[in-house]
């Protein structure tokens, strides 16, 4: 036995060798990945071939729902990633999704162009109902995708990077640091909501018409997008994974349990929590970009706290320090959210505080620590220590 | 050769200290090359003087320790051991006084950090080892070597490093329990473990402040004879307060006593030193 660990660890020089053994020992990886594949197969199946007529046909709208709570598992994972593997309880995730969210959404208002309700080849509508009469510096070149793209991934990775070179070099931590991470996703919801913020106010960006030159309304377009979600949210997984396969991951970790034996060993602890975070951030960032040609709209609200803190409900419910569990947690409780608000619209918010309070109760561990219960094997460690 | 005799009266004796060799009293050069150990003496403690508040906690304060050597520092409560750790370690600063690391290193320049890279470990009484991680992982995680982010992120364990944890693993006796989370070890066992972490850092010097408290006698016994397989190739410092365990591994017992050496010698001429009897033994 001992001889095929050393083997093991020498055999796989490369780093995809690597992430082939942690998927290998990662049953419930393996079980995420395999339902993400069959979904990227069955959906379009359903969605384009299958006739409207049949029973078995999935409409567009559901599509773009299954599409939506893909999105919010990237965003989970994004937070579980930092929660269960680093113990930074961010309560200001939101800001990066939407942050990802608006620099997709001022590339989707450059490509309405004259289709406007005004008319005006460069300007979008609020800013024409504004009287402005150039666009700001940080519109300039947002109409080619690359460069928004490209602001997907900077806006949120720049902001985490300052941000959190100023609180982890102040060795802020535990509850401080998720109520400076309310504090920042609250001032950014403010800032948003200011029309002359450029970003169209209260209303935010809607009524989107194209991306890359395919209409947003075509089945085929959507059917696109959600297969880059599903893509997004399987190689999302991988890199986590990846990363907390990886000795960096394992440092992570142990920074977490018992942050100053770390420093004492010679790490420099706030390096490492700073790149879990931007990491995470920008993860966020790609997660909002997906949900807005998706959904159709951005708009302040996404800064709202309350959604930071229903993130890490997520979490909590699915399992926290798995990262699979973040993304069973976001579907599992968007679709009760889905259903509950049609169903029993003033019943929603007192069944999610239900939810939590039992979760917290009884499955310390969520649904993936029940799911292990029955499964041993799925958890080969002690789970994570409560922040 | 001089310092070597010396070290043996060392109670009493004020004696030069060594002359820094000016050519290597760069920051980077001096910790690459580790401590110059050639007279035979690895550390040097000359007249320490540390005062909190004005209160003497060492009150100079001179001790040699040989290459090698496994030497037991005992005292009553108060006598200046753990002091005597934190000046060591870069942890207190003292008053007046030397402390050299071999011939070449002043340690009283350096930091905490550069100090143990230089090749000084410390063991804390209490136990803090990494209780989710693997017994492997936290003997990974306490390997020399660079730690930044990027390399960690793409390093792997080369067959060198292996060969090391393995090693470890197996002189500290875990080598059945690697897979297991340290968390799961007794109390001895974890202090093993972090005696292991100690030794992937491939230290000089080694500190150990009361490895055996709260152990078991077969544990107690287990730890004296891994204390006394590390002296030789390393040199150790052991302040402990089990008077059976100081007696089962030492050969030279330093008893400090309001800050300074009362007494030193064997364990049997200790004993019988009436000063000592009625500080401390004699009680």
């Amino acid at each position: 036995m001992d001889t095929s660990i050393i083997m093991g660890a020498l055999g796989a020089g490369r780093s995809h060798s690597r992430l082939l053994q942690a998927i290998r020992t990662d049953r419930g990886g393996r079980i995420l990945l395999g339902v993400l594949l069959v979904t990227a197969v069955v959906v379009p199946l359903l969605n384009l071939l299958v006739p409207r007529s049949s029973v078995l046909h999935l409409s567009g709208y559901s599509v773009a729902l299954l599409g939506k709570y893909m999105t919010y598992a990237i965003l989970a994972m994004a937070v579980d990633l930092i929660w269960g593997y680093c113990g930074i309880l961010s309560l200001g995730h939101g800001a990066f999704f939407a942050l990802g969210g608006y620099a997709m959404g001022m590339y989707l208002m450059r490509q309405i162009g004259t289709r406007g309700v005004y008319g005006n080849p460069t300007l979008p509508d609020f800013m024409v109902f504004l009287n402005w009469q150039q666009l700001p510096w940080f519109w300039r070149g947002m109409n080619h995708f690359a460069i928004a793209a490209a602001m997907v991934l900077l806006v949120p990775g720049l902001l985490a990077l300052v941000f959190g070179f100023l609180a982890f070099r102040s060795r802020v931590s535990g509850v401080y640091l998720s109520i400076i991470t309310q504090a920042l996703t609250y001032a950014l919801m403010l800032a948003f909501f200011r029309n002359n913020m450029g970003f169209g106010g209260n209303n935010g960006f809607t009524d989107f018409k194209d991306i890359l030159g395919f209409n947003l309304q075509q089945p085929g377009t959507q059917m696109a997008l959600f297969l880059c979600t599903v893509l997004a949210l399987g190689g999302g997984y991988l890199l986590c994974r990846y990363v907390i396969a990886s000795r960096a991951g394992r440092v992570v970790q142990a920074v977490r349990d018992a942050e100053n034996r770390a420093r004492f060993l010679g790490y420099r602890v706030e390096s490492y929590k700073l790149w879990m975070f931007v990491l995470s951030a920008v993860l966020a960032g790609i997660a909002g970009a997906l949900y807005v040609p998706q959904i159709g709209i951005i708009n302040p609200g996404e800064f709202s706290p309350v959604n930071s803190i229903e993130i890490v409900i997520w979490v909590a419910i699915g399992g926290r320090g798995t990262l699979y569990g973040a993304v069973i947690g976001a579907v599992l409780v968007n679709y009760a959210k889905t259903y509950f608000t049609a169903a029993l619209p003033s019943f929603w918010l007192y069944a999610l505080g239900a939810l939590f309070v039992v979760v917290t109760l009884f499955l310390p561990r969520g649904v993936v620590g029940l799911l292990a219960r029955w499964r041993p094997r799925l958890r080969r460690r002690p789970p994570a220590p409560a922040v | 050769m001089i310092r070597g005799v010396l070290s043996h009266f060392s109670g009493r004796s004020r004696s030069v200290k060594p002359p820094p060799r000016t050519g290597e009293l760069l920051n980077g050069n001096r910790l690459d090359t580790g401590p110059d150990s050639s007279r035979g003496v690895i550390l040097y403690l000359e007249d320490i003087t540390v005062s909190f508040d004005g209160f003497r906690a060492l009150n100079e304060l001179t001790l040699y320790i040989e290459v090698g050597e496994l030497r037991c520092i005992i005292g009553p409560n108060g006598a200046g051991k753990t002091t005597m750790m934190d000046v060591i370690t870069g942890k207190t600063r003292p008053d007046v006084g030397s402390a050299w690391f071999g011939q070449t290193i002043d340690l009283l320049s350096l930091t905490e950090p550069e100090i143990a890279q230089a090749g000084i470990g410390r063991k804390f009484q209490k136990p803090t080892v990494f209780e989710h991680h693997t017994v492997f992982e936290n003997l990974e995680l306490a390997m020399a070597g660079d730690k930044s982010v990027w390399r960690w992120l793409h390093a792997r364990t080369s067959a060198e490093e292996l060969e090391q944890i393995y090693q470890v693993l197996e002189t500290i006796r875990l080598t059945a329990r690697r897979d297991e989370p340290a968390g799961a070890l007794s109390h001895g066992q974890k202090q093993w473990l972090e005696i292991g972490m100690l030794l992937m850092q491939d230290p000089q010097l080694l500190l150990v402040d009361e490895p055996v408290a709260g152990m078991t006698p077969q544990e107690t016994e287990r730890t004296a004879e891994l204390l006394t397989s590390l002296a030789g190739r390393r040199s150790v410092i052991v302040v402990e307060h089990d008077m059976v365990f100081v007696r089962s591994i030492a050969r030279t017992v330093t008893v400090l006593h309001e800050g300074s050496v009362l007494a030193q010698g064997s364990i049997d001429q200790v004993q019988n030193d009436p000063k000592v009897i009625d500080v401390y033994l004699g009680v």
